[in-house]
């Protein structure tokens, strides 16, 4: 039997409130291709990131063997040295530096304090010779594709003598040939002794590629499989993915009424011209008055892209295709347009895009209808004190008063002062992207009843979320997306976590 | 001790608004004490006074700039390039001074828009935009005033803008009257103001501070409208300069705290993605903020040419290290979204009251720029201090 290269052994790391690793248990052979499957917030990163020593020794408990040795890795040039690189899926490089400098950053070539760079350039050939990469290195960064780059981020870890590759999402960002070649890639590096973690949700990937797989599912260890026993095959992963028990619990809607069509997309597209790639793909979708659909799918598959593309675009995105509200074709120029046809966005990012978080409850809540609590221009400070403790009560915030600066909130309450903020512009669509992420089970059971009341009232929703058991629980009807493309959808009563794992990981 | 302990429980509360008030009131006490009394006088006052004004309205401007999170370096020679054409239009044209002024605000106008584009249009830094700006307007500056050298402005109602005071209708034992019964209004309309406020906030049940807090704050605040406008009675009263100040402080104050507009321009500042997704127009605010900008620029430009009672070549330099220094001492914090107007007139004139203490004491001029930067770095300090408190 082969050795262990890595043994992690009962790994736990617990942030304020959250344990996100409990008890994990994980192993690599030496030479072997070992993928790494779980969910969203399933912990596959945060194990990486203790692996790597961004969380330094100490702040987890559990000991980590590499090479025979127990480690413990203080800072993540610790982990380098030993010959571990881990490449994110958000890529590291310097886009204004030439290949040869990012490969050899922080590892320069040198003679005393003084960088040889005819050497450097030498050296970096012989480096992207290995990854197969025929560019000149004296090349920006930022004039190769993604497939190149990620080339490059590998060449940078083979100059390190790496012995333990991690790859976080490799594919996500590639087309099917830069997929393959670097699959390929990876096969040739394990014939030379390389040992590598890859992390992927897409299984054709993982069943093409893996000797062993190992799932994570709330940050623990369910289980893992060798493919030489035949156990790696998609139907078996997905099965062990999902598996969770939905503990939480949806209110009840009383009766169903849904109406007409009130969103219809066809055939929708959006151009990033920043990314150089279409992040929504001819996506047709219809929502209906007083109905809830799930926008379901993992990180990166689009689906906040294509809420922003509906919300008047603010991220300039070239768009294709019809938006139709009500039955009458719309393009929105700005989100004050969007917002004064009735749609609302709640963000994900709620600390980033989201909130003011300088200004206070009432600031913040009135934000996006300042016409609202103004007359002429001018703001009538009663009436929006009065509009804030309207939504402090009605929604629960629990704060000091209505004075106190959004910041200092708890995420729960956060989140609640930003639907405020949306539920106050009047609107007939509401997008929530992630509405429940980071709050504890009351906030969210709160938010859902919310949802519900809202839905009476006629209102149709759009929830995005990465959580099954809420896109179960709460949806009417399930769009999965993948790759910028809805590859289905699903009837509420047909859904189940199984299907929807399939169509996300395709 | 109630109504001690509510009135510390303020204070400490709201110590970020007033900081620098009290930091004011020490450095005029500390010089009036210094000095004697000397810098209490009416005449010093009033000449302090008239010497921050063509400063105090740029950095009310400038405040919103930063609080848009820009900058705008180029208000100095665009004061100053602008003070000469408003010279040249009076004196060599001839125009009357009720035609030159709008002519020369609409130049500036068109000033600010071009920034704006720059800015928010082509998405320069504004920091660079605004440099180029100062290099061309200084240029410009040197260009207008090469063939004639310092340009003297002999109009009488332009130099009283920077010179001349309201007329006094009659003097009431050696005080100036009119100003009195301005004070006397401003006092009054104070009083409507905050009555108003507290009926309204009762009218929808809202909390208020005790009565007795009440009381002493009005009494406290009324008590400083009127010892300053009778230490300005006993020269020769309010200057125009002066009430040009207040009005556009005035103005500029509703707009940040009283419209939708100004909600937005802080809601940029604060966020500008949010703001983005709020349904806010980034743009038109940035547009907005750089043109009143140099709007008031031009206003300063104006100012200090009558002030001179002529357009120099080097009219503006460093103006707008000065405006930057006032609104930051006044307040404004460089993350963005945090600054009042009131608190850049309030900078303006203890980065003025410096300078002018100073001089009465025979300070010499290097240490008086070392203790004007002290006392910005200083203020700056107190701001992250007490961002971190915060509510």
């Amino acid at each position: 039997m082969a050795n262990n290269i890595l043994e992690m052994h009962s790994i736990t790391k617990t942030f304020p409130g959250v344990k996100a690793l409990s008890d994990v248990n994980f192993k690599v052979e030496e030479g072997e291709i070992h993928c790494l499957i779980g969910e969203n917030g399933a912990g596959k990163s945060t194990l990486m990131k203790v692996l790597s020593g961004v969380y330094p020794y100490g702040e987890y408990e559990g000991d980590i063997v590499y090479q025979g040795k127990v480690q413990q890795f203080n800072k993540i040039s610790d982990s380098v040295e030993v010959g571990i690189a881990i490449i994110y899926q958000e890529l590291a490089l310097f886009p204004d530096l030439s290949v040869y400098e990012n490969i050899y950053i922080g590892n320069e070539v040198k003679k005393g304090s003084v960088i040889n760079w005819n050497q450097t350039i030498v050296k970096a050939k012989a480096m992207l010779n290995k990854v197969n990469l025929k560019v000149n290195p004296e090349v920006l960064i930022k004039d190769l594709g993604v497939g190149k780059q990620q080339l490059v981020e590998i060449a940078k870890a083979l100059s390190k003598d790496v012995k333990l590759l991690i790859l976080d999402e490799p594919t996500a960002a590639l087309n099917e040939d830069d997929s393959e070649n670097l699959l390929e890639l990876i096969k040739q590096l394990k014939k030379q002794g390389i040992s590598c973690i890859m992390i992927s949700h897409k299984l054709k990937e993982v069943v093409a590629i893996a000797d062993k797989a190992t799932v994570l599912r709330d940050g623990q260890t369910i289980c893992t499989l060798d493919a030489n026993k035949g156990e790696i095959n998609e139907r078996t992963i997905i099965k062990h993915m999902v598996g969770r028990e939905i503990n939480d619990i949806y209110p009840k809607r009383p009766e169903k009424k849904i109406g007409d069509t009130v969103l219809e997309l066809v055939n929708w597209s959006a151009y990033d011209s920043q990314l150089g790639r279409d992040v929504v793909k001819e996506a047709s979708l219809t929502l209906r008055k007083g109905e809830i659909i799930g926008l379901a799918g993992l990180m990166g598959s689009g689906r906040t892209e294509l809420a922003l593309s509906i919300f008047g675009n603010p991220k300039n995105y070239k768009l294709r295709g019809d938006l139709a509200l009500n039955g009458q074709p719309r393009k929105f120029k700005h989100t004050s347009e969007a917002i004064k046809a009735g749609i609302a966005y709640v963000t994900e990012d709620r600390k980033g895009n989201g909130l003011f978080l300088l200004q206070n409850i009432t600031n913040n809540v009135s934000a996006a209808k300042l016409s609202g609590i103004s007359n002429n221009g001018i703001i009538n400070d009663n009436e929006e004190i009065k509009v804030a403790e309207y939504y402090k009560e009605s929604l629960h915030i629990k704060a000091s008063s209505i004075e106190q600066h959004v910041g200092k909130l708890s995420g729960g309450n956060q989140q609640k002062v930003s639907l405020g903020k949306w539920l106050f512009v009047g609107p007939n669509i509401l997008i929530l992207d992630e509405p429940t992420r980071g709050i504890d089970v009351g906030a969210k059971f709160e938010i859902y009843s919310v949802m519900n009341k809202l839905i009476e009232q006629g209102l149709s929703i759009i929830m995005i979320s990465s959580e099954l058991g809420e896109v179960l629980g709460m949806s009417d009807r399930v769009y999965v997306m993948a790759e910028g493309r809805i590859k289905g959808e699903l009837a509420a009563a047909e859904a189940d976590q199984e299907k929807i794992m399939e169509l996300a990981t395709q | 001790m109630k109504i001690i302990n509510e009135a510390i429980d303020l204070v400490k509360e709201n110590i970020r608004d007033y900081g620098m008030y009290i930091a004011l009131f020490i450095i005029m006490f500390t010089f009036n004490l210094m000095t004697n009394g000397m810098f209490m006088s009416s005449r010093n006052i009033s000449n302090l006074l008239d010497s921050a004004g063509y400063i105090a309205v740029l950095a009310v401007g400038m405040t919103l700039v930063i609080v848009i999170r820009h900058i705008d370096l180029s208000v100095g020679y665009v004061a100053g390039f602008l003070g000469a054409i408003a010279a040249m239009l009076l004196m060599q044209q001839g125009l009357p001074v009720y035609i030159v002024i709008p002519i020369i605000l609409v130049l500036g106008l068109v000033v600010g828009l071009f920034n704006g584009f720059l800015i928010a249009q082509l998405g320069i830094p504004a920091f660079v935009a605004s440099l180029a700006g100062m290099l061309i307007f200084r240029g410009a500056l040197l260009q207008v005033t090469e063939g004639t050298g310092t340009i003297i402005v002999q109009n009488a109602s332009f130099n009283a803008l920077g010179n001349g005071f309201i007329p006094s209708l009659a003097q009431i034992s050696e005080r100036h009257l009119l100003t009195l019964i301005v004070g006397l209004i401003g006092i009054i309309f104070y009083f409507y103001g905050e009555f108003k406020t507290r009926h309204d906030k009762k009218k929808y049940n809202f909390e208020v501070v005790s009565n007795s807090i009440f009381v002493l704050k009005l009494v406290f605040v009324s008590a400083i409208i009127g010892y300053i406008t009778w230490i300005l009675a006993g020269y020769n009263g309010f200057s125009w300069t002066v009430v040009i100040v207040l009005l556009v402080t005035m103005v500029y104050h509703f707009i940040s705290n009283r419209t939708v507009l100004g909600r937005q321009i802080y809601a940029v500042g604060s966020n500008p993605e949010a703001a983005h997704l709020s349904g806010i127009n980034v743009k038109k605010i940035t547009y907005l903020v750089m043109a009143s900008m140099s709007m008031l620029a031009t206003l300063s430009g104006i100012l200090y040419t009558a002030r001179l009672q002529s357009a120099t070549t080097t009219a503006g330099m460093l103006f707008e290290l000065d405006a930057i220094a006032a609104a930051y001492v006044g307040g404004v914090s460089s993350a963005g979204g945090v600054g009042k107007v009131t608190g850049a007139i309030i900078g303006a004139i203890v980065m003025a009251s410096l300078t002018n203490g100073m001089n009465l004491l025979g300070v010499g001029i290097s240490y008086q720029y070392m203790i004007r930067g002290g006392v910005l770095a200083g203020a700056v300090i107190f701001d992250v201090i007490t961002r971190k408190k915060g509510k």
